[in-house]
């Protein structure tokens, strides 16, 4: 069965199917819509506004390598300008490597970058360290969700660092549906209320966020880099296979299976949400050690780090970190530095 | 009886990991009964390519979910998926969608 005609140029063959529509396009006519599509995205959403300045957490990866080379080519029209921030995690013979892929990007694409390091943020935790301080006893699951929102802090510092007004990351349609069902499974409600929408709008002195790719399917973004030759970097972090999120994408892939638009109607969903007065959290406030938004006392990054620095881990996680107010000061005498306006080394 | 077929299979996005870190194979599928297509195609690599997990790359007869496959460039889906008659010197690239971010 030879491939059909494309349906947009009538002249060559179609190379692949879209996942939503079914519409069977060629490479190049592909490419082009799905710059045509994060184009809308921006703009409808009023996302990055003429003159903004663009820090592009850039992770080497797949979504962050068609982000960043998406809006290179869009930047000209929406009048705004790059920044590619990479963070290094401290993680060893992952990150370096795929750190090694960004600068080459930066390069290719002539485009600033800056990395900022875990070790000089953090007070000298490296994700190498924290996986250490919550091995055994399964802990390590834990890693992802203080990676999580240790990556979150240090982009934010990395876009203020160079100036940047907005921050943007290549979460797909596919990351976001895993996310909305990882909520549901944990019946965290506040995560999924706030998890809708395209971003947010920058609270609390937050930089504004957004996620252009949000629409994208991981199909679609993987076979961009294909037809574009992007060099990316794919290997998968060491600490990855443990994370609750696998069980969430292999069930997305199942539902995907039997219903295309599985993963779009789930994203939906989530924007749709609304929660009932009594299950809403209280409007947040800022973190009394770094300023940071925070729903609690300290914000996440700060309880997740005194944790650490108290050589209590799962304090901060769950309902454990209820149990942080509570505690005298820290036990270990880590050297623990504030997180804000910190001078952090410019690759 | 089918002719042997020269085929290149090659491994990306992350798939590779589990080929030795190998992305192109140059391999001949030797002469059978029936023509080659990718269901049998899967079965070869299985037992002749596969180095370790193969849960992570095959699925009861096909690709695990999330593994994309293209077949001189072309999406699978648009030629039959799991039927499609391999050709002599045909290409078959797998791109895993499953990794990094």
């Amino acid at each position: 069965m030879p491939a059909p005609q494309c349906a947009s140029c009538h002249k060559a063959r179609a190379a692949l199917r879209r996942p939503r529509s079914g519409q069977a396009l060629c490479g190049s006519c592909f490419c082009a819509a799905f710059e045509a599509e994060v184009l809308h995205t921006v703009v409808a959403g009023r996302l990055l506004p003429p003159g903004a300045v663009v820090a592009v957490g850039a992770s080497g990866g797949k979504d962050s390598t068609v982000l960043a080379h998406v809006l290179r080519e869009l930047a000209p029209r929406l009048g705004i300008s790059l920044h590619l921030v990479a963070v290094d995690e401290g993680i060893g013979g992952y990150r370096d490597a795929a750190l090694a892929a960004v600068r080459r990007q930066a390069a290719r694409w002539e485009l600033p970058l800056t990395v900022v390091a875990y070790a000089d943020l953090f007070g000298g935790w490296t994700m190498d360290a924290v996986a250490r301080s919550t091995a055994g006893s399964g802990r390590s699951r834990a890693c992802c969700t203080f990676c999580g929102v240790l990556r979150r802090r240090a982009l934010e510092e990395g876009a203020r660092l160079v100036g940047a007004t907005h921050v943007v990351t290549g979460h797909n349609a596919d990351d976001m549906a895993e996310t909305v069902l990882m909520n549901f499974l944990r019946g965290d409600a506040g995560r999924l209320a706030r998890g809708g929408g395209l971003g947010s709008p920058g609270e609390g002195g937050a930089l504004p966020r957004c996620r252009p790719l949000q629409l994208a399917s991981q199909k679609e973004v993987v076979l961009y880099a294909h037809f574009r030759r992007l060099d990316y970097f794919s290997e998968e972090c060491v600490y990855a296979p443990e994370a609750f999120r696998g069980h969430a994408r292999d069930l997305l892939k199942m539902l995907e299976a039997a219903r295309p638009s599985a993963v779009l109607d789930l994203v939906h969903s989530a924007e749709r949400l609304a929660l009932a007065p009594t299950a809403r959290p209280p409007p947040p406030g800022a973190c009394s050690r770094c300023g940071a938004l925070a729903s609690r006392a300290l914000c996440q990054a700060c309880a997740l780090l005194d944790g650490l620095n108290r050589g209590r881990p799962r304090l901060a996680i769950g309902k454990g970190r209820r149990g942080l107010d509570e505690e005298g000061p820290p036990r270990e005498p880590q050297p623990s530095r504030p997180l804000t306006s910190e001078p952090v080394p410019d690759f | 009886m089918a002719a042997p077929l020269s085929v290149e299979v090659e491994f990306g996005g992350g798939a590779e990991l589990l080929f030795d870190g190998v992305k192109k194979h140059q391999v001949t599928l030797p002469g059978q009964e029936e023509p080659w297509d990718i269901r049998s195609l899967l079965v070869w690599i299985k037992k002749n390519l596969l180095k370790e997990r193969p849960e992570l790359f095959i699925q009861g007869d096909s690709v695990r979910p999330g593994i994309l496959v293209l077949v001189n460039d072309a999406d699978w889906e648009l030629l039959g998926e799991l039927d499609y008659q391999l050709q002599d010197q045909d290409s078959v690239l797998f791109i895993s969608t499953l990794h990094g971010g």
